[in-house]
Formats: C-alpha cells, structure tokens, sequence
C-alpha cells in the first residue's frame, strides 16, 4: 500500500520513551456471506455439521469437478456493495490463489485478485464521545474459504474437516485510516452491524463468521508511513483492541531501542494478549493469481444493481438519524440502540407513544445492565419491550418514582411479571396522598424541634434532612415532589 | 466378423435397426477384436462384462422400439473421462486406483442414447504430448506401417494425445471414440490413423468430468471412421451443461442434415481461404501438394478458394505453449495425495506432497508443471502469461477478421505423417512442432476437423483440416463431406482386425 493516510485533525498520539508516535490501522475483515449452499457448488453452508458432512465433488476438488457460481452470494456481494456506499463494478473476475495445504483440496482458492466486484466506499464510525469519523473501503471481493486442519486428534496424523471449503467469503478491505484500537474496534462494529443490518453476514465473530487481520504501523506525526506488520485472523472485537495495542507497544519499543520492524504476518496469543511472529515477507507465498479458466468474468446487470439499491433495508446510519430525529436520542444512545436491527427494533416497540428519551436511557443503563449481569441475549431478555414501556409509564404518571422504579424492574427480571403486578403485589405505589404526607411531615417536626429551629434561624442545608427523614418514614413511596412542596410549606410557612 | 467390423456406426445402427445384426454380437465382435489386437496397448482397461450388460439391455430396447441415436454401438471412451464406477487414471501412476463416484457429461450423453462401453483407453498422461509416449501405462502402437521407406518395419506412433483412441479406432477395436483436444490432441491422431476427427467449438462439450489439462483449451469432440459417423456421434456428445460455466448454450446445428446436403448439393459458392501462414519450413512436398490438391476438391463442388492471411500464426504455438502449462500447472496442483489416487508418506505434509508428485508424475508432466509454475511467478507474468494471452487475441482476431469473408479455412491437419515411437520423445521441442497447425484453433476457441485426405509414398495416412467459425461445426461437416467423397479413402491399416 503506497497510499499516505491523512491523519485527522485530532488523531490520538501515543507517547513513547522519545517523543510521540502516530498509529496507522488499516483492517481486512473476512465475513462469511450469509447464504445456504457454498459459493461454487451446491453444498450445505450452514455451521455445526459433522466433519465432512457438506462437502460436494467440487468441493472436495474430485477430478473433472468444476465450479458454478451461486448468483445469491453475488446478490450478497452486491447488496453489501451497497450497503457500504461502495462503487459496484458490473464486469470483475474471479482468480486462482495458488498455494499447497492439506485443506486447500484444489490447490487454489478462487479469489477475485485484480477486478473484485466491489470498489471504493466508506462507513461512518462512532466514538464513545459521541464523535464521528468517515473510514475509507478499498474494496471487497468475493472468495472461497479453505477447510480446517485439525493437528490435535491424533499422535502423528491431521485431520481434514472440508465442510468450510467453498463457503463463500466476503473480503472487506478498509484503508489505513484509523489511529488507534478504539477507531479500529468502532470500525468493526460498525461494519458488522451494516451487514446485520443487510443480512449479508451474520457477524458472529466466535462461531467464526467475520474475522479481522489487522495492519499496524507507527510513525512520527506526518511521517512516511513505519513498516506495517499484519496480526491475522482475530475473532472478536476485544481481541482485535489487544492485538492493536500491543502490536503498538512492541513496535514502539523496537524502533526507540535502536531497532526496525520487519513486515511480517503475526499471530495473536489470546493467552497471553501478546503477538508473535507467524511467518516473514521472505517465507511469503508467491501465489501465482491467474484468471480461473473455469469461470466466465462476472457481468452485472446495472438495471438489476439499481434494484437491490432501491430494496435494501433501512441501515444504522439511517436508523440513527431517526432515531435522533424522531425521538430525540442522544448521539450516544442512537448509536448504542442501532447497532443492530434487533436492539433497535425492540427500542422502538418500547418507545412506541411513551417518553422516548426515558425509554432509551432505561434500555442503555438498567436493561442492558442487567443483561450483562445474567449473561442473556436481547432476545432472551425476561422484560419484553411492552413491560418496559409499561414501567417508564408509571415513572412518567407519577405512580412511582425512579428510584422505586429501579426495585420494580429487578422484581420485573425476575418473575417476569408485568410492572403493575409488581407494583401491586410489592406495595410499591407512590404516596401522592397530601393528608398522608402531611401526617409525616408533622410527626417527623414534631421528633426534630431543634432542627425546625435551626433551619428557620437560617441553616437552609436541613431541608434536605427533613425530605430524607420524610421519605424513610414512607419506605421510599411518597412522592418525592408533593413530599418537596409539603415540606416548604410547613417548614417556611 | 470382417462385415460386422467394417460397418461404420451409421451402418451399424441401420443394421440394428433392421435386425440383422444384434447389439450383444456387435459388442462380442468388438472385444473380440480388442483380444485380437491388445498388442497395440490401445485399452488400458477392459469392461467387458460391463459391455455385455449394456449391449443386451440395448437389444431389449431395440426389440421395444425405445433405441437411441447410438443405441448398441461399442465405445472406447479415453480416460480421461471419469466414468462411473470404473477406474479413470488419465494415464497417469499418480491417479492408479482412482475410481470416480460420477460420470462425466459426455459419456453420459453417450449412455443416454444407448452406447455400449468397451473399455477405457490409453492417452497421453494427463493428455500432454503428441506421440502418446507419455503415458505410465507405456506408449501405444499405430495400427498402420509404412509400405515402404525409412519408417518401413518400425513401430509408429499413433500420435496424441488420443492416441490410444485413434489406434483402437484404426485397428477396429472399438466403433467411435471420444477423445480430447487441447492443442490437436483428437486431429493430429486422427490425421496419423486415417480418421475423421474434429475439435468443436469451445463449450459445445461439456467439460464437467473431464480430468483438465488446460481448462480454457480443452474440448472433446469425436473420433470416427467417416464423416456421417462424427456427424452422428457430435450429436449425441455435445449439450448444455449448468454444472460447466463455460458450457454453450445454443443449440447444435443440425450435422446430419448438413452431410445430407453437402453430398446432395455440393458447396456450391461456400468460400474457403488457403492461409498463405500455413506453409511451413521443412515441410514435405507431399503434404503441400496434398494440401493443393484438397482445395481443387472443394472448387470442384462448387467452392471458391481465395488465399487469406493470418498473420499472427506463427506465435501461436509459443502463446500456446505458456497458457496451457500455466493452467495445467494449477489444474494439476489437486493430485497432492490426500484425498484420492496415490500417496507417498513422506516425514512431513511438504515431503509428502513432493514424494507423491515426485512418484506420481511422469517427466513431460513434471516439465510443463514447471515451465507453467514459471510463467505464471511474480516478475514472470506479465512477460509471459499476460503476452501469451495478448497474442491470444490478435489470433483471434485473425480469425475473426477472415471468416468476415470466407467461411472455412483449408489446412494440413499435420507437418508430416506417423513417425516413428522414440523419435521424438526425446526431443520435446521438435515433439511440440507437431501442434502447428492445430493449435490456433484451440486458441481461438473455434471448431475444427481433420479428415483423411490420401497417403504418403510410405504409405501412412495424411489428413485435410477445415477451420470454421465458432458454433460452425455444420459449415465443417458440408466442407469435410466433399473432401471425403473426393479422396475416397478407403485404406484399412495393416494393424487392423478383421
């Protein structure tokens, strides 16, 4: 890559030993395109078969055996093209990737090497301060996956599981613009929640559906570009975060020790959170990519392209600006709430007629925390959306209060129960009752005279003590506003 | 048996039509002559059990009125075709013990219309050379010698890399032959066999169960006795294939009915161009005045003859020569010992692999794998891979700039005749030489034919190639037609059973 990244206006430094120190990160995501059969044959693509159970004549490159390509994953390429504001290039060709491996059946993977069917684009990434940055794509291409060696099932023997031969990959290549692990970590969320959002891919980065290799180098501010090194095959966000900063700081103390940084392909030990090396530049294949002479080049339709654009589903970018739009979110809960089709589509049947913003704020902090804590899933979420929506309604009439609502809404998670039935059966409704109220106001002067004296001689800080010794004496359920006016009234009147 | 065995296919069928002769007697007559000339070593695999399944099954339908376009008639089919439960090895030791669970496409087509299968037949290993020497099952013998001359008492090559095909053929072995064409690979044995040989339009066959050599070049096509025979059998072989992407999908003339009308019409105003390129250094005196005389043939049926140019030929054969081993060296990279045909243990996956290939391959496998491997390297590709491909075109271009004013080229088919077994082997250059006019028509994906046209003063057959444009094969059957009613050919090799 010869091409200068521009740095931003506030790219992040590291500082080193001898002074600061830039970060360029350009990453490869493979994301496995969502479709049932492989991408030349006709084959099972689905996970979690037997070894070898999905595995065609083709894929198991039996002689004679050829290729045909499967016009969905195209549809999947395309669609995702699209989704990534990309230039669609209706002529490309699929090539041969020439390299010997046990689970390499042809020899060859089928790649598409000079012409790949998706050309320039960009996505918008957020930050955790709410900013935004435009992160450039340079392409992506379709190609087939390999099959699995296993080494560790026999003493002396590997075996072979094909069943991944021939499934189709998408290879999304970004350009070198972004400055540290967090951009990089927001890329791939962001990348993965379009292609949710598309059905391209289902993004499940521990079954091995998307996986990054991640190129770093570092450089003096406004520097030529250090010597880049690539951390292959990194399956979750955490651990493309760890490989890039540790990657930093090793090259970071290479270079300020008097050393230089080799390009290599490295590898990254979840054990330890360290790199190491893999193979150098010298060990490098040389693949030989030539046109496969089994396929025809790929041609599009542009009237069919134009279609899939008109019918492509509503995508984050989209959803956010609605979402900030329509109900008011904050740039922060927007980007949270449409990470996925899912979370957003349970947002809005919670939101639907009710304070939206409240409902946003209980989703981000208090459900999302609690599913954290119980290790659940959205989906298996004990509160439905409606049960929410229910409980930011009594918040919002003034039947409890928020902090009463926080112990409705444990009980709510743990039965299940509507938020009405919680606060029936729990006695949690707010006492908004002024007789009942006053009744407390006056025990609780009555208890505390010299108090009474002193906030009327000038010690205002005590009313927040009379409304604690108020509130305590009605178990948290009066109503902290009529408490507040009541209060005032008697104390100043 | 000698009246059974001199029926071409077409007379065959008409024969079983008719009931006078059956298809289990056609069938015994043909393994009986493949026991009587197994010296040849043209099978290198026998089914014959399988064939007398087959040819009762077709007498049944026959009786029932059921038969098809090739019902009952003995195929030897080349191996590289996978067939179906029976061994396919493309002649090659790294294959030994291969048996496929499919059945290529063109002999399915074969099947469907009521072939009956003798065996498999020797060919070039991998289907790389000219002589059929290359094969791990040992060279082939052509069934013709010469009468007279140096070649007089020495083994001949059958040519190749159907060789085995066109000398099963010549010694009345089998009835029809299939056979594959990379670079002259059905032509030139067909021409040094006295055969009707021709190379389709690329994608007419479809190349699904073919073991490839070189996938943007290969095609089968037919090898027969005459020409209404390789009418008949293009018929049933060609069809639209999905599981091919490179197959055609448009339909076959209709090339019976072209032979029909070639023999009942004449060619009258079909023009032919004599390119002035295909005279060649060194060539014998007999094949060009062969070549003069084929063309007053075809004006003697009413064709106009105009010389044309095709000034890329010569590059041709180089072009060819680094796009073919480029492919075969990728093609080729799946016989790596893991999951079927030979293995070698080695202490590692690396030296296994080189065991395996090492063992596996035999040499003029082995050099093309390199010379391709080579051509296709980082700092080599451009130079070579990418030029070959641009030469490519500007042959195609040649082509596609004369068929806008003639509608066949005449050609020899080959530079000499027969030559002798281990003249040439050891000289791969001189070996490549034979593909000279053969192979810009692979290279320009368009169909070709050679048919036998007269012989040398040694007395070995020498064939006419005609050049049409793509999807033409009815242009060369009409062309084809002519010349073999005007060469009456009616020699029968000396090798031949009876």
């Amino acid at each position: 890559m010869t091409d200068i990244a521009t740095p931003p206006a506030t790219s992040p430094l590291v500082e080193g030993r001898t002074g600061q120190w830039e970060v360029v990160i350009g990453l490869e995501v493979h994301a496995q395109v969502s479709s049932q059969a492989k991408l030349f044959s006709g084959a099972s693509a689905t996970f979690g078969a037997g070894p070898n159970e999905h595995v065609s004549l083709v894929d198991a490159a039996m002689p004679g055996m050829l290729p045909v390509i499967n016009r969905f994953c195209v549809e999947q390429a395309v669609k995702t093209g699209l989704g990534l504001n990309a230039e669609i290039n209706l002529f490309s060709v699929f090539d041969r990737k020439n390299y010997f491996y046990a689970d390499l059946p042809q020899g060859y993977q089928i790649s598409q090497f000079k012409q790949p069917i998706v050309g320039e684009g960009s996505i918008t990434i957020t930050l955790a301060d709410g900013t935004t940055r435009d992160i450039g794509i340079e392409r992506l291409h379709l190609e087939q996956d390999a099959g699995k060696s296993m080494h560790d099932q026999h003493p002396t023997k590997s075996y072979i599981d094909l069943n991944r031969s021939g499934v189709a990959l998408m290879e999304i290549v970004s350009r070198p613009d972004m400055h540290s692990a967090e951009e990089a970590a927001a890329y791939v969320t962001k990348l993965r929640s379009i292609l949710r959002f598309l059905g391209t891919c289902d993004g499940n980065m521990e079954q091995g559906s998307m996986r990054a290799d991640c190129n770093v180098s570092v450089r003096r501010p406004g520097a030529e570009l250090g010597t880049r090194t690539e951390t292959k095959n990194l399956n979750s966000i955490r651990f493309i975060a760890q490989a890039i900063n540790s990657e930093v700081a090793r090259q970071i103390e290479v270079i300020e020790d008097g050393g230089t940084i080799h390009q290599e392909t490295r590898l990254f030990d979840t054990s330890t959170g360290q790199t190491r090396p893999m193979r150098s530049k010298e060990d490098a294949h040389d693949y030989r990519y030539f046109p496969d002479p089994d396929l025809l080049p790929l041609e599009l339709d542009a009237a069919w392209v134009e279609h899939l654009r008109q019918n492509l589903p509503e995508l984050p970018d989209a959803l956010r600006q609605r979402l900030t739009d329509e109900f008011g979110l904050s740039a922060y809960d927007a980007a949270l709430i449409s990470e996925d089709r899912q979370t957003a589509a349970w947002y809005e049947a919670a939101a639907a007629g009710r304070d939206a913003k409240l409902v946003a704020n209980w989703m981000a902090v208090e459900l999302f925390g609690a599913l954290n804590r119980m290790g659940l899933d959205l989906a298996d979420s004990p509160v439905t959306p409606d049960q929410l929506g229910q409980l930011v309604d009594r918040i919002s009439d003034g039947t409890i209060s928020g902090r009463i609502a926080k112990d409705v809404f444990a009980f709510m998670l743990e039965s299940g129960d509507d938020p009405d039935q919680v606060i029936e059966a729990k006695g949690f409704k707010q006492v908004s009752d002024t007789g009942a109220i006053e009744a407390m106001i006056d025990t609780v002067m009555a208890e505390n005279t010299d108090k009474v004296d002193e906030y009327r001689g000038g010690k205002d800080k005590l009313f927040g003590f009379f409304v604690g010794q108020v509130m305590k004496a009605s178990k948290g359920q009066a109503n902290p506003g009529v408490v507040n006016d009541l209060l005032r009234q008697k104390l100043d009147g | 048996m000698s009246d059974i065995l001199s029926m071409t296919a077409v007379a065959a069928r008409q024969a079983l039509d008719n009931k006078t002769i059956s298809a289990v007697e056609l069938t015994e007559a043909y393994i009986k002559a493949a026991d009587d000339t197994a010296d040849n070593n043209a099978y290198v695999l026998r089914t014959s059990d399988k064939a007398m399944e087959m040819a009762k099954a077709s007498d049944k339908r026959l009786a029932k009125g059921e038969a098809g376009l090739l019902e009952g008639i003995p195929v030897g089919v080349k191996d590289m075709f996978c067939t179906k439960g029976v061994e396919t090895t493309a002649s090659s030791a790294i294959l030994k013990g291969f048996v496929p669970p499919y059945e290529s496409t063109v002999t399915e087509n074969l099947w469907q219309d009521g072939a009956v299968m003798l065996g498999k037949i020797n060919c070039d290993e991998f289907a790389m050379g000219s002589a059929n020497e290359t094969s791990a099952f040992g060279a082939v013998t052509n069934p013709w010698t010469a009468s007279e001359g140096p070649l007089q008492g020495k083994a001949l090559t059958p040519g190749g890399s159907s060789g085995g095909s066109a000398a099963a053929m010549a010694a009345r072995s089998t009835l029809l032959a299939p056979g594959t064409d990379t670079g002259g690979s059905i032509r030139q044995p067909a021409a040094f066999c006295g055969l009707v040989g021709m190379k389709p339009t690329y994608g007419r066959c479809s190349r699904r169960g073919i073991v490839a050599f070189a996938s943007s070049l290969d095609q089968a096509g037919p090898i027969t006795r005459d020409v209404a025979d390789c009418a008949l059998m293009m018929t049933s072989m060609s069809s639209y294939d999905s599981g091919d992407s490179t197959s055609i999908d448009a339909p076959l003339p209709d090339l019976m009915d072209a032979f029909a009308t070639a023999k009942n019409k004449g060619i009258k105003g079909m023009r032919i161009g004599i390119p002035d390129e295909y005279t060649v250094d060194g060539m014998p005196d007999q094949i060009a005045s062969l070549w003069d005389t084929g063309r007053k043939w075809l004006e003697d049926a009413g064709a106009v003859c105009v010389p044309v140019s095709l000034p890329h030929t010569q590059y041709a054969l180089p072009a060819y020569y680094i796009i073919a081993p480029a492919e075969a060296s990728s093609n080729l990279a799946r016989y790596d010992g893991v999951r079927y045909g030979q293995r070698v243990d080695g202490a590692s996956l690396d030296d296994m692999y080189a065991k395996t290939r090492g063992a596996g391959f035999g040499d003029e496998v082995k050099r093309r794998i390199l010379i391709g491997t080579y051509v296709l390297s980082a700092g080599y590709y451009d130079a070579y891979y990418i030029k070959a491909q641009k030469v490519r075109r500007l042959i195609q271009n040649d082509f596609t700039n004369v068929f806008a004013d003639v509608d066949a080229l005449l050609t020899p088919s080959t530079p000499s005749a027969a030559f002798a077994l281990g003249d040439e082997s050891k000289d791969p250059l001189s070996m490549f030489l034979n593909d000279v006019f053969t192979v810009p028509a692979n290279l320009a994906g368009i169909p070709a034919i050679s048919v036998p046209a007269g012989l040398s003063s040694d007395g070995l057959p020498l064939g006419l190639q005609l050049i049409a444009p793509s999807l033409r094969e009815d242009t060369l059957i009409k062309g084809a037609a002519i010349l073999e009613s005007a060469a009456g050919f009616d020699h029968v090799a000396s090798g031949a059973a009876s």
